[in-house]
């Protein structure tokens, strides 16, 4: 009690001070502790962006789930699509807490979605146009996504922190999910093999772009630099991309894929992959909703909104 | 007498039986799924959505139970049965395999979710006391199964049962949907008791109950929820689209088919 007082007679710049000493000392920030509106603003829109994103990318599997083509595949995708819901529910209500002192909730956060103030990941704008890409989307989407997850698992935010937690263990599940879907097409037919291959080559630039840009130069503005500040990550887009080149690209060439670039190649010097950048002026394009299924992504969610609000209005007369 | 499955395998005749009753089992949870499965992520809300999945998931894996032992009877890979049968040899009920709404799941679909609760807490209670009947079976291995699932049915049950009660207790425009909805699933709730043209087989082998038996059953524990909420059950239900028991089916499934097995069918022998 007597340490309360005290805190609350310091001066913003003495609380900030503490503050910083607390995420240098590694300590987790608590929903209820003080932090600076810079901090909470970022952790907003990244949580919030996250959590948005697992419902959104909910959906170009989600159009896989009933073709699935067997008893054990279509149970696996169900299960996989149900835990991406389930890990939007559990992100979107540490964004919730986070909003709360703003006046906001989920409403704002669906609504912002709608509107396109609330951008969704690069990735899931992506089409998905066989089951190829559905085991594409398990194995190396959600692979890309283990990877930045884990370098978050440590993050300063202590609800972010166990959440994630949760999760990076659920996407191992998925990578293995996804993983088999693609080693079953890879055994199989030449119109399997050929499948498989024509995913790698739709999807490359998009796994690339998932890292997002390596710096600030690409598209204007970069949170990586605040992130990193605050101890919600401790690496940056580009060392992250490097981190998934490392653990995927043997894996690819293993199952006799090609890689749809050329140049790619290991340079031993700087230890580092060489590659094609992608096209960022298409990213900007895409995260602004102007991706391939951007549109009708949005118009799912919105139909599902509107056409269900008689039920919302129902269990709120209710409550 | 209980049969196991080489006691099954020697007599021609109750193995018939046992086969036309596990494709009606089996159909009928795989169509359901089917339906569950379209509804992902349009939910009216997150919770919702994963609650719903779940219990579509477990629907089917009863499915996938049921074309297990369907296999053990000779009927073929459980893979074929569920993906490659054409629609006339599938023994669902029709009011299972009808639409969630209007548009499909890709494309504008205005699905309703009133129909979606009457016809999944109507089917989870019939489903209830089939298996419950299903524990007594004379055939063991199907008795086995039916210890299993009737595990995960009470959560389902409950769970469309407080959706039931509680948007007909709101009033208003639930009110009238939901009631829209249950004349729409009662038109076609006798399907989902028949037991086709084979039925009597099913009882003279001690498989089931008789249908009678299991509807009257329904009825005595759907009474007193509809008297809680001012809700009268009608005299009569109907089969107003055939009897899907008998291979009778709308072209809602044949367009679920073309959907369900598009990948499947593209190449039947190889390993997906």
């Amino acid at each position: 009690m007597e340490n309360t007082l005290s805190f609350d007679q310091l001066t913003e710049e003495q609380k900030y001070e503490h503050f910083m000493k607390r995420i240098e000392a590694g300590e987790k920030i608590e929903a209820d502790d003080w932090m600076p509106d810079d901090y909470r603003m970022t952790l907003i829109k990244l949580i919030s962006m996250h959590g948005i994103s697992e419902i959104m990318g909910a959906l170009p599997e989600k159009e896989w789930v009933p073709k699935a083509p067997s008893l054990k595949r279509k149970l696996g995708i169900m299960a996989k699509v149900q835990d991406e819901m389930g890990h939007g529910q559990l992100l979107l209500r540490v964004a919730e807490d986070l909003m709360k002192p703003l006046g906001k909730s989920r409403e704002n956060i669906i609504q912002d979605l709608l509107s396109g103030d609330l951008k969704f990941h690069n990735v899931f704008h992506m089409e998905a146009k066989t089951w190829g890409d559905a085991g594409l989307i398990g194995w190396l989407v959600d692979g890309a996504a283990i990877i930045t997850q884990t370098n978050m698992l440590d993050a300063s935010y202590g609800p972010y922190a166990r959440a994630l937690k949760r999760i990076c263990a659920e996407e191992v599940f998925h990578a293995q999910h996804g993983e088999a879907i693609i080693m079953a097409l890879a055994e199989g037919t030449d119109e399997q093999k050929a499948m498989i291959q024509d995913s790698i080559d739709r999807w490359w630039e998009a796994l690339l772009m998932f890292f997002g840009p390596g710096d600030a130069s690409t598209t204007g503005t970069s949170k990586q630099d605040t992130t990193i500040k605050y101890g919600i990550r401790t690496k940056t887009n580009e060392e992250l991309r490097q981190d998934f080149f490392t653990k995927y690209i043997p894996r690819v060439l293993s199952l006799g894929l090609k890689l749809p670039d050329e140049t790619m190649h290991f340079d031993q010097e700087s230890g580092m992959w060489v590659y094609q950048q992608p096209d960022w002026s298409k990213f900007k394009q895409i995260i602004k909703n102007n991706g391939p299924k951007s549109k009708d992504r949005l118009r799912l969610r919105e139909i599902s909104y509107s056409n269900n609000k008689w039920v919302i209005d129902a269990l709120s007369a209710k409550a | 007498m209980r049969y196991a499955l080489e006691d099954a395998l020697k007599n021609g005749a109750y193995r018939d039986a046992a086969t036309e009753l596990l494709f009606q089992l089996a159909d009928d949870d795989f169509i359901l799924a089917y339906r569950g499965s379209e509804w992902l992520g349009l939910a009216p809300h997150i919770e919702e959505d994963v609650a719903f999945s779940s219990i579509s998931q477990d629907t089917m894996g009863h499915a996938a139970m049921f074309y297990q032992l369907l296999h053990g009877l000779g009927a073929g890979d459980p893979d074929h049965l569920a993906h490659a049968r054409p629609a006339a040899e599938r023994k669902n009920a029709v009011l299972l395999e009808l639409v969630n709404g209007p548009g499909t799941y890709l494309t504008e679909p205005h699905y309703d979710w009133a129909f979606a609760v009457v016809r999944n807490y109507f089917y989870a209670q019939a489903k209830k006391v089939r298996i419950e009947a299903l524990k007594n079976s004379s055939y063991q291995p199907l008795a086995e199964a039916a210890v299993k699932v009737n595990m995960e049915l009470y959560y389902h049950l409950l769970h469309w049962k407080t959706w039931f009660t509680q948007l007909l207790s709101a009033g208003g425009e639930a009110k009238t949907r939901m009631a829209a909805a249950m004349e729409k699933v009662f038109e076609e709730l006798d399907g989902l008791f028949s037991y086709g043209a084979q039925g009597e087989e099913f009882t003279k082998h001690k498989l089931i109950d008789s249908e009678d038996a299991l509807k009257a059953r329904w009825l005595q524990l759907m009474s007193p929820v509809f008297e809680s909420l001012d809700l009268k059950m009608p005299e009569k239900f109907a089969m107003k689209s055939g009897n899907g028991r008998n291979g009778e089916h709308t072209e809602d499934l044949q367009t679920a088919l073309d959907t369900l097995g598009e990948v499947y069918l593209f190449d039947p022998a190889a390993s997906w």
